[in-house]
């Protein structure tokens, strides 16, 4: 019997090839979108591990010197003899690479080939050997070592000896000692030893993966989002699929099938397609994935530093979720489906009745979920703090207005029709509203990908504006120069204090406030900065007053995260509090910074001579200034200008929306895909319809046409929509959860051609999708037409 | 005796309360005896049909179909009774439209587990579908798609055959030829047949004949 039914169920698929491809597309662009997002994020996850593994980071203690300097070797030894359990660390780079060095025999478990099956003799031995990644052994210049090839070391990052790296990197002193975590009682305090040392207790979770975390949730926010738009797709078709099975289900059963066999059977070839749609999805996702990796791993490395490989490795955890998200996915959009055709009463005697009212209770109910949802963003959008509430914000709101989309369309097309004139806008109207059950999931697809583009456009639109002005205000000076010691940087500074308007040191080092990580950094009195920065708030004369070291200015991001101000003091040493004059945007800066006057920075760092400095000029001049300081010593690359930092820092911005966009850019052609699929499966059962209106004495082509009206007219209203969920959207972004995950908040700036012309955009999209099924009609052969009538005999 | 009707009571929920559909049929057929069940729409023929063929519940009586009580049965038992004993043949024919005329005539001798290629095959050639076999319902005519279901019926070789308004969607001609075809391999099988029609001239060709008024058997 079995076998029978299943032949009959998957026969249908047979006859509606255009169905299936839409069950089986739907499914694998939601499951390729999502998991390509999800491989992204588990490549870099996987990085930022491979960087703690290899390096330490946050989960050992660690200490450095005070000043930000080295660590010298005398201070080590010292430090093991009164029984610390430290071991040594240096880094830097080498022809590209980033360069490490541990001491195996002293390191934490779990650090470096130590923690592996590395034959330590040779590590340590003759010429050494060098671990990491291929690409990173090709790039490494000629180091007479042997290079060993270890994929778990971090990318971009070579692994050796800490006496062959500081031979090959030239240096003689130790950046940190890691501490291990068990340590003899009996051991004197670290200030006994060596009082320039600080100890940095270790950070649960790699500070980087802290650090990004909100990146990636925006990530995996638009990887939901996509998801959620395909399974918009997969509902439609299994709901139509369904429904139109209904009489045969009925048939098989009046044959003597039983249900319980007739759903399990069901539930098989729903899985069946599940996996092979998973498995062309994540073969999607792959690709997606291997395509925006590199802007991801260029996006990450120069807004938090993180080094994330660029090439992608195939995780079975990865593509086993992703066929799991496939699975899950089918469920979700055919749960409901599935589960009236279990509950369903065999005969067919007054179904379309029940039918009809079980519509209405679910539109109602519907109506009424939408409502919650809504309510619930309002409350969130009110009393909602966090992340989670922002995100939770977003999916509450987003989900509640589709759901309301068709409850709204339905009510402006009730009052077209009544407002109608003459039988045929009165049919038109009617026969609209008619069709909307069918369209509403397409239609509720398309919205919620438009509102998308505009929430997301929004922001990235005003994060651009604030961001290009907060470089012109902080990028003032002409030209950059970095130099490679104290007495190269006096010596700069002599030879250009008298030739140009002004020079301006530029230093910071981390410090904590409030005990959050932060930068001190020192500014010049100079009109620069008054003319240039724009405070965000602040207090009566704020400028005058940091230059006479009575207060300091903060970034948003660190009044944020300690609570702090105007007024509020801040403790920067131990007699050491001033209040807060002003609070300044500081975008894409993951720490948060303190301004004080260079005088108080120098008092408090007394050790930190600036190596770096900005340099006020008259643009002609900066040829002449140029040669004078590659005159002195300096090389090119130490002196940057003032348009080839903006045009870098601008190149780091794009690259990180470039994903955005992307998945922004997917997300309309998977919804636009939606409407042409809704309307192609759709066209087929139209005929019932407007056969009789064609009898009545309306033209194949005018029918078509108006077909055609009818799509372009939802898609417009559908859009008239997006626009205030698009806009809510936007600054749920801006003043939500930007705020949450970085700290600062944006102005909103609104971009009216840019709608228009996505307006435009799917009003064409949703003409194209209507041309096909439009045409069809207009070819239908009148035989076609006559056999609906002959068929309701 | 191959089905036996006592006291059967139906009714349907309306709104001012329920209404009731049968009140208090009795009615036996034995093996190999043919039965015409008329009466006025909505007298509850059809509905006593179902009841027969487990397709719907009674509220109140017995039905016992070759000796099992229809009544104590749950879904999976009904479903097995319309596979193994009854054959239901419907007045809109309810063939399967993604399957081949040849697989619609197959299906219910296939999932009763007593599939006969050659049986299938003889009677596609006395019901005159055998040139058709490769088509799908949709090409066929009205007529030739209730021939299809009689044969997917008579394939499973049911004991008793259920026939609701099996003529009632065909014209006065084809109607003839149906019911003819209809009758003559019912008998050939040696099944108890029990028929729906409207038409008397249709009674008249069976064996037996029963009018349903009001609920009851007049």
């Amino acid at each position: 019997m079995t076998g029978a039914v299943f032949h009959a169920l998957l026969s249908h698929w047979r006859r509606a090839p255009l169905q299936l491809f839409t069950l089986i597309a739907g499914l694998a662009l939601a499951t390729g979108l999502w998991s390509g997002v999800q491989a992204i994020n588990a490549e870099a996850r996987a990085s930022y591990d491979a960087a703690a593994a290899t390096l330490g980071e946050g989960r050992f203690a660690r200490i450095e010197a005070a000043t930000g300097g080295e660590v010298t070797q005398a201070q080590y030894v010292a430090l093991r003899r009164a029984g610390w359990l430290v071991s040594p660390v240096v880094q830097g780079r080498l022809g590209g690479v980033r360069l490490v060095g541990i001491d195996p025999l002293t390191a934490p478990g779990g650090i470096g080939p130590a923690a592996g099956e590395a034959d330590i003799s040779a590590f340590l031995g003759g010429a050494g050997q060098i671990f990491g990644r291929a690409e990173v052994l090709a790039a490494l210049p000629e180091t007479g070592a042997e290079a060993v090839l270890a994929p778990d070391v971090a990318p971009g990052t070579a692994l050796t000896d800490i006496s062959l790296a500081l031979r090959l990197l030239k240096r003689d002193g130790i950046d940190a000692l890691l501490v291990a975590p068990e340590q003899p009682i009996a051991r004197p305090e670290l200030a006994e030893i060596a009082s320039d040392l600080v100890l940095r207790p270790p950070q649960p979770g790699s500070e980087v993966g802290r650090l990004t975390d909100s990146f990636h949730l925006n990530l995996t926010a638009f990887g939901l989002l996509c998801f959620a738009v395909g399974i918009f797709i997969v509902h439609g078709a299994v709901g139509l699929a369904f429904e139109q099975r209904r009489p045969v289900i009925r048939t098989l059963r009046a044959l003597g099938v039983p249900l319980r066999r007739l759903v399990a059977l069901m539930l098989l070839e729903l899985l069946a397609f599940a996996l092979v749609a998973g498995v062309i999805g994540v073969g999607l996702g792959w690709l997606l994935a291997a395509q925006l990796l590199p802007d991801v791993a260029a996006t990450l490395r120069g807004l938090y530093g993180a080094d994330v490989a660029g090439g992608l490795a195939l995780r079975p955890a990865w593509w086993l979720s992703g066929l799991g998200i496939a699975v899950l996915g089918t469920g979700l959009a055919a749960g409901a489906a599935l589960w009236r055709i279990a509950t369903m009463p065999l005969l067919a005697a007054g179904g379309r009745r029940a039918w009809a009212m079980a519509e209405a209770r679910m539109a109602r109910g519907q109506g009424a979920a939408a409502l919650a949802l809504l309510l619930l963003a309002a409350g969130l959008a009110v009393w909602g703090e966090g992340l989670v509430a922002g995100f939770a914000l977003l999916g509450a709101g987003l989900i509640g207005a589709a759901l309301a989309l068709p409850l709204m369309l339905g009510a402006a097309l009730g009052l077209a029709a009544r407002l109608a004139r003459g039988p045929l806008m009165q049919w038109f109207w009617a026969d609209t509203r008619q069709q909307l059950p069918g369209l509403s999931l397409a239609l509720m697809a398309l919205m919620l990908a438009m509102a998308a583009n505009i929430g997301v456009s929004t922001m990235v639109g005003s994060f651009r504006a604030t961001f290009a002005e907060f470089l012109d205000q902080r990028l003032a000076p002409e030209l950059y120069v970095e130099t490679a010691d104290d007495a190269q940087a006096r010596a700069v500074e002599a030879l250009l204090a008298p030739r140009i308007r002004a020079v301006l040191p530029l230093a910071s080092v981390e410090i904590e406030v409030e005990g959050i990580p932060a930068e001190l950094n020192l500014a010049r009195p100079d009109p620069t900065y008054p003319e240039n920065w724009r405070l965000l708030r602040a207090a009566e004369r704020p400028w005058e007053r940091l230059s006479t070291g009575e207060g300091v200015l903060i970034s948003e991001q660190l009044a944020r995260r300690a609570g702090l101000s105007l007024g509020d003091p801040v403790r920067l040493g131990p007699e050491t509090a001033l209040p807060v004059l002003g609070i300044h945007g500081d975008y894409g800066n993951p720490l948060g910074q303190v301004i004080v006057t260079e005088a108080l920075f120098a008092r408090l760092q007394p050790e930190i001579v600036p190596r770096r400095f900005g340099l006020r000029l008259d643009p002609a001049e900066v040829p002449e200034i140029r040669a004078a300081l590659t005159g002195m010593g300096l090389p090119e690359g130490a002196i940057t200008d003032q348009a080839a930092v903006k045009r870098f820092s601008m190149q780091v911005f794009e690259r990180t929306f470039a994903v955005t966009a992307a998945l922004n850019v997917l997300t309309l052609a998977v919804a636009g895909f939606a409407m042409l699929m809704s309307l192609l499966t759709l066209a087929a059962l139209r005929l019932p319809q407007l056969a009789p209106v064609w009898a009545l004495g309306l033209t194949r082509r005018r029918l078509a046409a108006l077909e055609m009206g009818r799509t372009v007219l939802l898609a417009a209203l559908t859009a008239v929509v997006a626009l205030p969920v698009g806009l809510a959207l936007a600054w749920v972004l801006l003043a939500v959860v930007n705020v949450a995950a970085f700290g600062w908040r944006l102005p909103m700036t609104a971009f009216p051609w840019d709608y228009a012309r996505l307006g435009l955009f799917a009003l064409l999209a949703a003409g194209l999708a209507a041309l096909w099924p439009a045409i069809r009609l207009a070819r239908t052969p009148p035989a076609a037409l006559l056999g609906v009538f002959a068929h309701e005999r | 005796m191959l089905l036996r009707l006592r006291d059967i009571h139906k009714s349907f929920a309306g709104a001012e309360g329920p209404v009731p559909v049968l009140r208090g049929v009795d009615l036996d057929l034995a093996a190999g005896e043919s039965l015409a069940l008329t009466g006025e729409s909505g007298s509850g023929k059809s509905t006593l049909l179902h009841l027969v063929g487990g397709l719907d519940r009674h509220d109140r009586g017995r039905i016992e179909v070759a000796g099992t009580e229809v009544t104590a049965l749950d879904d999976s038992g009904r479903a097995a009774l319309r596979r193994g004993t009854v054959g239901v043949v419907f007045q809109q024919f309810n063939l399967i439209p993604s399957l081949t005329v040849g697989d619609n005539i197959a299906f219910q001798a296939r999932i009763a587990g007593r599939h006969e290629p050659a049986r299938a095959t003889a009677l596609a050639e006395r019901l005159g579908l055998a040139p058709h076999l490769a088509k799908y319902p949709e090409q066929l005519s009205g007529g030739q798609q209730q021939r299809c279901a009689i044969a997917r019926t008579l394939a499973a070789r049911p004991a008793l055959v259920l026939a609701d308004e099996p003529t009632g969607n065909l014209d006065e001609a084809t109607a003839e030829e149906v019911l003819g075809a209809m009758l003559e391999l019912v008998a050939e099988t040696g099944a108890a047949l029990l028929m729906v029609t409207h038409s008397q001239h249709h009674a008249a060709r069976m064996g037996r004949r029963l009018h349903l008024h009001a609920g009851r058997i007049a």
